[in-house]
C-alpha cells in the first residue's frame, strides 16, 4: 500500500469513450425508428379497423430506418470503420429475427385454426363412413404410434450397437470410418427415396400395389438409424476413458464393462437422441404415403398384406388438405389443422421431453 | 452442443504379450454390433440396388405402353422435373445461406454467452417442424400473405430489364408461386445450415480473433479477416447439406405449388415447375405397372443427385472436423 497521493489528478480530455456513440444508443435508436415507422402506417391505416395494421410491413420499415440512421450517424460521429461495423450488427442481428418469423408464424396458425376441431370427437371418431362434417383422426393416431413405435423398435438396437462398435470396438480402423461416411450420407437421404427403396423391396415379394403398417416403419427406419447412430455415437465417446479403465482394471470383461458401465453412464443422452430421433421421423410423410397408404379406417394390423392400409398423422395432414370432401371442403381444412396441432403436439412434447432427460439425468462429469 | 472428444487411442500391446481371453460374451457382443454396423451399408447398397433394377422397365421398356410416358421418351420426361427440383432447391439456398450464416454468427459471436444456448435451441425448434406443417402453412397462410407482396413485385422491378425474366407477370393470384415454395424450402433448411455454420464458427482459433481484436480491428472486420475464412470449407459444406435437404424435401414443393412439367424461370406466375419428389408423391398412389417403374427411376435421379451432394458436402467437413448435423 502506497500512501496517497496529495496532488490531485488532471482528468484527461479525452476518455475512452471519445468517438464512440454512447452506449444505449443502438438501442434508443431503433426504438425510435420503430416508433416512427409504426406512426406512419398508423395514419395510413387510418381509416380502417386496428386489426388491418399492417405489422410485418412496420416492422421490416423500421428495420430499413434502422439501419440508414445507425450508418449514417456511425459515419459522422465515428468513422467508415465503426459505421461498418455497426451495419453488420444490425443485419446480422436481423438475420437472426427473420428466422424466428416463421415460426412464430407456424405456431400461431396452427395453434389459432387447429384450437376449433380440438374436440373429443376429433379423438374418437376415424373416418369410416364420415363425408361432410365431423369424423375424427383416432386412425390415424393410432396408424402413427404403432408405426413410429415398429420403426424405434427396428432403428434403436440397429443404431446403439453401430455406435457402440463406432465407439467401443471400431477404434478408428477403415471400416467404422466408412461407417461414419456412410450414415452421414444416409442422413440427407431424401425421405421419399427411403418410401421408393421399400415399396420396391416389398412389390417383388408381396406384388405390386403392397401397403403395410410395417413397410412404413422400415422406411421410417432407414432415415431413424443414422440419426440414433449420430446421436448416442456423440454421447458414448464423451463417457470418460478412467472408467472403462478401471473396469478393466478389477477384470471385468469387455462386453461386461459396456453393458454395466458405458451405458449407464450414457443412458441420459441416449435416450434423449432417441427421443430427438422419433421425433424428427414421426413428422416424416412421403415415405408414408408410399408405403403405408391412405384409409378411412381404422387398421391396428401393421402385418395385414390384404388391403393394410392405416392411416398415419401426417398423411392424414395431407390428405385432408390435398383432397378435401367435395361437399364441405372448410371442414376438412379444419380436420387437417387440428391433426396438425396435435402432431405438433406430439413433436413438441417429445423434443421437450428428451432435452430435459439428459439435462436433469445426466451424470456428474465434473472434476476432471 | 455437439462436444466430441476423441478417445485416446489405446496403446497396442507389445508384441507377444498375454491377449484377453476371448469369452463367448465379447464374442457375440462384437459379433452383433459389427453386424449392426454392417446392415446399414448393406441398407445402403441395397437402396441404390432395387432402385436401379426397378428402374430398368421405365428406361428401357416401350414407352407406348408405358401409362405415365404415354409415348414419350423417359429422359424428356424426367428432364423437366429435375429443373424443378434444382431450380426450387438453388432458390432456397440462395435465400436461406446469408441468413443461416448471419444466425450462426449471431449465436457464436454477439448473442450474450448466457443467451446463445436458448437461441440456438429455438432454431432447432424449426428443425422439429414436421414438414407436412411446413406444408399447410406455406399453402394456406404464407401464400396469402406473399400475394400482395408479388403483386407489388411484378409491376414494379417485373418491367425493368434483366429482372423482368425472373420477376415478370401476370401474378399468380393465389400466391402459390415457386417463390413460395422455395421460401418454405428455406425456413425448413435453415436449422441444419446454422448448426453446421455455428459449429465450424465456434472453431476459430481463440488466439486468431483476439489478436485481430488487438491489432484494433472492430468486430466485424474480426468476423472478417479471422472467422470468415478459416470457416469457408464449413460454410460450403453447410450450404451444400443445405441444397441435399432442400432437393429432396417433398411436402413443402407438393402442397404449395401446382406444378406442371415445364422449364420456366419465371418465380411469381401461375405456371410453375414440378419438383421430383412431388411429382412422385402425387402421383405415385394412383400408378400402376411400369407408371411405378417410371416414378422409381425418376426417384433413383433424385437419389443419385442427392448422395452426391451430401457425400461432397461430408468430405469437406470431415476434413475438418468430425461433427453431423444429426442431432
Amino acid at each position: 500500500m502506497t500512501a496517497p497521493t496529495t496532488e490531485t489528478v488532471v482528468v484527461p480530455p479525452s476518455r475512452i469513450s471519445t468517438g464512440r456513440l454512447p452506449k444505449g444508443s443502438p438501442w434508443a435508436i431503433l426504438i425510435g425508428a420503430m416508433l416512427v415507422s409504426f406512426a406512419i402506417f398508423a395514419v395510413l391505416n387510418a381509416g380502417s379497423p386496428l386489426a388491418e395494421l399492417n405489422v410485418a410491413g412496420a416492422l421490416f420499415v423500421g428495420m430499413v430506418i434502422y439501419v440508414v440512421f445507425i450508418y449514417v450517424l456511425s459515419l459522422i460521429a465515428e468513422s467508415r470503420r465503426h459505421a461498418t461495423d455497426r451495419l453488420m450488427t444490425a443485419l446480422i442481428s436481423t438475420a437472426f429475427v427473420i428466422a424466428c418469423l416463421p415460426l412464430v408464424s407456424v405456431l400461431w396458425t396452427v395453434v389459432s385454426n387447429g384450437l376449433a376441431r380440438m374436440d373429443p370427437t376429433f379423438f374418437s371418431w376415424s373416418m369410416r363412413n364420415v363425408i361432410g362434417e365431423g369424423g375424427g383422426a383416432v386412425h390415424a393416431i393410432w396408424g402413427t404410434l404403432i408405426v413410429t413405435g415398429l420403426a424405434a423398435i427396428i432403428s434403436v438396437p440397429i443404431g446403439l450397437m453401430t455406435s457402440i462398435y463406432l465407439v467401443e470396438y471400431g477404434n478408428g480402423n477403415r471400416l467404422s470410418k466408412g461407417i461414419t461416411f456412410f450414415v452421414d450420407v444416409m442422413t440427407g437421404i431424401p425421405s421419399i427415396v427411403a418410401g421408393l427403396f421399400i415399396y420396391s423391396v416389398f412389390t417383388i415379394f408381396f406384388g405390386p400395389g403392397i401397403r403395410m403398417g410395417v413397410m412404413g416403419a422400415l422406411a421410417l427406419s432407414v432415415l431413424m438409424i443414422p440419426v440414433v447412430v449420430r446421436g448416442s455415437e456423440e454421447m458414448l465417446r464423451i463417457v470418460p476413458n478412467e472408467l472403462r479403465e478401471a473396469s478393466f482394471a478389477l477384470g471385468v470383461p469387455k462386453w461386461l464393462t459396456i453393458v454395466k458401465v458405458v451405458l449407464p453412464t450414457s443412458i441420459a443422452g441416449i435416450t434423449t437422441s432417441i427421443m430427438l430421433a422419433i421425433a424428427r421421423v414421426i413428422g416424416e410423410t412421403a415415405p408414408l404415403l408410399l408405403t403405408v397408404g391412405v384409409t378411412a379406417n381404422l387398421q391396428l394390423n401393421a402385418f395385414e398384406t390384404d388391403n393394410g392400409q392405416m392411416m398415419t398423422l401426417p398423411v392424414f395432414v395431407y390428405n385432408e388438405f390435398m383432397y378435401p370432401s367435395a361437399s364441405s371442403p372448410d371442414a376438412s381444412l379444419e380436420r387437417a389443422w387440428a391433426a396438425a396441432l396435435t402432431l405438433l403436439l406430439i413433436v413438441m412434447l417429445l423434443n421437450l421431453v428428451g432435452r430435459g432427460i439428459s439435462k436433469f439425468f445426466a451424470p456428474k462429469t465434473s472434476g476432471r | 452442443m455437439s462436444t466430441t472428444e476423441k478417445v485416446p487411442a489405446r496403446q497396442a500391446p507389445p508384441e507377444g504379450s498375454i491377449k484377453a481371453k476371448k469369452r463367448p460374451g465379447d464374442l457375440a457382443f462384437s459379433g452383433s454390433s459389427l453386424g449392426a454396423g454392417i446392415i446399414i451399408l448393406i441398407v445402403l447398397a441395397a437402396t441404390a440396388v432395387f432402385l436401379v433394377v426397378q428402374s430398368i422397365p421405365a428406361i428401357a421398356g416401350d414407352p407406348d405402353a408405358n401409362p405415365i410416358l404415354g409415348g414419350e421418351n423417359f429422359w424428356s420426361y424426367a428432364l423437366p422435373f429435375l429443373f424443378g427440383t434444382l431450380w426450387s432447391a438453388l432458390l432456397a439456398l440462395a435465400i436461406a445461406s446469408p441468413i443461416a450464416i448471419g444466425i450462426a454468427l449471431f449465436i457464436s459471436h454477439y448473442a450474450p454467452r448466457r443467451l446463445a444456448a436458448v437461441l440456438g435451441y429455438i432454431i432447432d425448434l424449426l428443425a422439429a417442424v414436421p414438414s407436412v406443417v411446413f406444408g399447410l402453412w406455406g399453402a394456406l397462410f404464407f401464400s396469402g400473405f406473399l400475394q400482395p407482396f408479388f403483386a407489388t413485385l411484378t409491376e414494379t422491378i417485373g418491367t425493368w430489364p434483366v429482372l423482368n425474366l425472373l420477376f415478370s407477370g401476370p401474378v399468380s393470384a393465389t400466391g402459390r408461386t415457386i417463390l413460395t415454395a422455395a421460401l418454405v424450402l428455406s425456413v425448413m433448411i435453415l436449422p441444419i445450415m446454422t448448426a453446421i455454420c455455428r459449429e465450424v464458427f465456434l472453431q476459430t482459433p481463440k488466439l486468431h480473433e483476439e489478436a485481430a481484436l488487438a491489432l484494433g480491428a472492430t468486430r466485424w472486420e474480426m468476423i472478417r479477416m479471422a472467422v470468415l475464412p478459416f470457416a469457408r470449407g464449413g460454410m460450403v459444406s453447410g450450404a451444400m447439406l443445405g441444397l441435399g435437404r432442400a432437393l429432396g424435401e417433398t411436402m413443402a414443393v407438393t402442397m404449395v405449388l401446382s406444378g406442371s412439367p415445364i422449364v420456366a424461370f419465371q418465380l411469381l406466375q401461375s405456371g410453375n415447375p414440378q419438383s421430383i419428389a412431388a411429382n412422385i408423391a402425387l402421383h405415385f398412389p394412383e400408378a400402376f405397372d411400369t407408371g411405378v417403374n417410371t416414378l422409381i427411376a425418376t426417384g433413383l435421379i433424385l437419389f443419385i443427385v442427392t448422395f452426391a451432394v451430401n457425400a461432397v458436402a461430408r468430405w469437406i467437413v470431415n476434413r475438418r472436423a468430425e461433427f453431423s448435423g444429426a442431432n
